[in-house]
């Protein structure tokens, strides 16, 4: 059957993921990003273009963030040069380039840092490998800083739990202060800023998209299933990846978080105004960029008199929601404190589930066999279910609910060793495709390894960037674009609807069309 | 003439590793971490990470996770160094604790656990081409420094010995603010010697290690930002700066 085939689709090579490749110096040193436009730098508060006095604003800025971030010093400070991070990278594993080791792509500046701001580094420069600021050196922080998914793969393994996505966000804040910003993540900001979602896609727009999408959900369920916009007084905001909007698997994901509202009888409401769950600011770093978009949630929950919040499927929005939220615009103190502030959508799902709120028929789901991509920002940078460990059990224990083939990947390369879909960090813009083809590669063997062995067709993911980078190149790695899904996708195809107590209004509405 | 430098240069080293180690510490202290970066899973209460702190500082329990090879030779230096340290505590004692004198032995056998394990650590940072790749002279000399007060420790002892009582009343002396008269002996000069560098470079390198691990955010941050709200003193100047216009 559909099994087998999948089985010997390509024999049974020994496949690692986690092979370890020969040191291929400079193999990546081309590939670098487009520049931002100026207006998009001036939006964030960042000069236009790079400023002449560079130098001195880099180094004094290295010097800024020592001061105002304990972990980007004692990093700098503290690494032993151990190497046992040296193979955690998936960029490194994909690409041999040995700049991409967590360590190297650190001491790009740290050795800076060295050569201004320690006794060794001023006076015995060769001796630690201090150097002085150069174009170069700017310009190759700007290369390899961005070939950094901010995966945090490598604290796991750190002895100190040195982070390089600390020390990446630091660079790109050096980058930006100077004007050398990032194309891709400035102009999203910027948009997110000004319309409130990344997209750009205005209040109108986005209530005929969801007027779309409920005639679509009616024409599927024959029930009325909402998806109301800017509704006062609604109980939940919903803050979720504008992805969720237009893009394929996410749609069909924001389709089963509405059948579960439904089900549950919840009322509920998505905000124009803060129309994105995503917050491009962690990547670049810039405390006041992230906190400006994170007040938009607060001030969204405020005028429309929710009790509650919840974040639709994103990975780095969940981090900063339930990392950094309460810091950048807490104390949410109007909120009903009874519910976890702010709360994750499988969470909610979850919960229903365990109080068998939500029946599901599973065999909907059959034609996939189904395995699940931990998102590195959910895995490693935040929390489920006020358990430890519960941003792993809860996921896959709503897919338990809702598949009857679920398999796991390899223990090395899932939960807190989860290798990265290698298009987050604000690296999800085509000019960078290359790095993300290869720095996906770890990723997809541990996937054609359950693909040969259980016969895994399908990986749910609970993160907008990772669903459309893997979309995009998991037909490299023979699989479909389409083998990548929502967690909420399969809720939304296994899920039981009550059948709704009045039919009539229903009918009027068929008389319109 | 030797002693006069010798003892000079000891209360110098140990002024400066003490003095550099509190002004390490303090700043490390003082500086904010703005955001909750704990990686996780992480701990939920302020106890689960202390247990945390506590298994990477005894069983340096990411290491193991990552690289079995450098945590074996890493651990067996690390725990060495502890007990030929512990024996070291005979010099300084009048009345030796009976504890110190039960590990003497076993501070002899660590000693030369101390020197092999330093020589693969040696010799991966050499062959591995990875690990090369990272390293800077410093990072050499950092193990032959090491490697030289271990092998310079073990020749006193196996090679040509000293007079260990008069190093020991040297030693005593110190304390007592009292240069006496050290051996003039080549292997304890050297060892000395190589000792007090390593406590001068202590504060000014990688070794900070040590203290840096407890100042991890990544490690050191409980998993509970959405109970608690953390907020950095500066961010919260921030914040007020903006509601006074
Ligand atoms: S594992 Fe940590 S200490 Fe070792 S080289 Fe990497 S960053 Fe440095
Ligand atoms: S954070 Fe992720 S992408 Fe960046 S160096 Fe570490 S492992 Fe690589
Ligand atoms: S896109 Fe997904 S896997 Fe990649 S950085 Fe984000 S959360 Fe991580």
């Amino acid at each position: 059957m559909v099994e087998l085939d999948i089985k010997h689709k390509r024999g049974s090579e020994p496949l690692d993921p986690l092979a370890i490749p020969k040191i291929a110096c400079g193999a990546m040193a081309d590939l670098k990003p487009y520049p931002a436009h100026a207006q998009h730098n001036t939006d964030l508060g960042f000069p236009a273009e790079l400023i002449d006095n560079w130098k001195e604003v880099a180094i004094a800025k290295i010097g800024e963030l020592a001061k105002k971030n304990r972990a980007f010093k004692v990093y700098l400070d503290i690494c032993v040069k151990c190497g046992a991070c040296t193979d955690k990278c998936h960029y490194f594993l994909g690409t041999g380039d040995p700049k991409n080791m967590p360590v190297a792509r650190q001491d790009l500046l740290r050795s800076v840092y060295r050569r201004y701001f320690t006794f060794a580094g001023k006076y015995f420069p060769w001796l630690v490998g201090a150097k002085d600021l150069t174009k170069e050196i700017l310009d190759e922080w700007y290369t390899y800083f961005h070939q950094c998914s901010q995966c945090r793969r490598c604290s796991v393994f750190c002895p100190y739990g040195i982070d390089t996505a600390e020390i990446s966000m630091a660079a790109r804040e050096v980058l930006n202060s100077v004007g050398m910003g990032q194309k891709y993540c400035n102009e999203i900001i910027a948009k997110a800023e000004k319309i409130g979602n990344n997209l750009g896609l205005n209040p109108k727009a986005l209530r005929a998209t969801l007027e779309d999408l409920e005639e679509d959900l009616e024409d599927e369920t024959g029930q009325k299933v909402r998806l109301p916009l800017d509704e006062k007084g609604a109980d939940i905001l919903l803050i979720t990846p504008s992805a969720d909007f237009f893009a394929e698997p996410h749609i069909d994901g924001l389709l089963g978080y509405a059948k579960v509202f439904h089900q549950a009888g919840a009322s509920w409401t998505i905000s124009s105004y803060a129309s994105e769950a995503a917050n491009f600011g962690m990547f670049i770093g810039s405390y006041e960029n992230m906190r400006e978009l994170s007040l938009r949630i607060r001030k969204a929950a405020l005028d429309l008199g929710v009790k509650r919040i919840i974040f639709g499927e994103c990975g780095h929005a969940w981090r900063v929601a339930y990392s950094f939220l309460n810091t950048l615009a807490g104390p949410f103190d109007f909120l009903d404190q009874n519910y976890p502030i702010p709360q994750h959508i499988i969470e909610y799902t979850h919960d229903l589930i365990q109080k068998g709120e939500l029946k599901f028929d599973k065999s909907k789901n059959d034609e996939f066999r189904v395995t699940f991509h931990d998102s590195c920002n959910v895995a490693r940078g935040s929390g489920m279910g006020g358990i430890k460990g519960g941003q792993f059990t809860l996921p896959r224990e709503v897919l338990k609910a809702c598949c009857n083939h679920y398999f796991d990947m390899d223990r090395d390369t899932i939960k807190e060793s989860t290798l990265c879909c290698a298009g987050g960090g604000g690296l999800l813009t085509d000019e960078l495709m290359d790095l993300r083809i290869k720095g996906a590669s770890p990723r997809m063997k541990a996937l054609r390894q359950v693909s040969n062995e259980n016969g895994v067709t399908h990986m749910a993911a609970i993160c907008a960037i990772c669903k459309t980078q893997f979309s995009k190149i998991m037909p490299k790695y023979d699989y479909e674009m389409d083998d990548v899904l929502s967690v909420h996708q399969l809720v939304s195809n296994a899920i039981i609807l009550d059948e709704p107590e009045q039919n009539d209004t229903k009918n009027e509405d068929s008389v319109e069309k | 003439m030797l002693s006069i430098i010798y003892g000079v240069l000891f209360y110098l080293a140990t002024f400066l590793l003490v003095f550099g180690l509190a002004m390490k510490i303090w700043l490390y202290a003082k500086t904010p971490a703005p955001l909750k970066i704990p990686t996780m899973p992480a701990p939920l209460t302020k106890t689960g990470v202390g247990f945390r702190l506590f298994r990477e500082v005894a069983f340096f329990e990411s290491l193991f996770k990552s690289n079995k090879w450098i945590w074996l030779f890493g651990y067996i230096f690390h725990v060495a160094l502890l007990l030929v340290l512990l024996r070291h505590f005979r010099y300084f004692q009048t009345d030796v604790w009976w504890w110190i004198k039960i590990i003497q032995p076993f501070g002899i056998y660590a000693g030369f656990a101390m020197l092999l394990a330093l020589g693969a650590l040696f010799l991966r940072r050499i062959i591995l081409q990875r690990i090369r790749y990272i390293s800077s002279p410093s990072d050499y000399l950092m193990l032959l420094l090491l490697l030289g007060i271990a092998g310079s420790g073990l020749a006193i002892k196996f090679v040509s010995n000293t007079d260990i009582i008069a190093v020991k009343s040297f030693m005593l002396g110190l304390l007592r603010f009292q240069i006496g008269d050290l051996p003039t002996h080549p292997a304890l000069l050297v060892h000395l010697g190589l000792v007090i560098i390593l406590m001068i470079i202590f504060p000014i390198s990688k070794l900070l290690h040590g203290v840096g691990v407890f100042f991890s955010p990544t490690r050191n941050q409980p998993d509970d930002s959405r109970n608690k709200r953390h907020l950095a003193a500066w961010a919260k100047e921030l914040e007020e700066d903006e509601k006074n216009g």
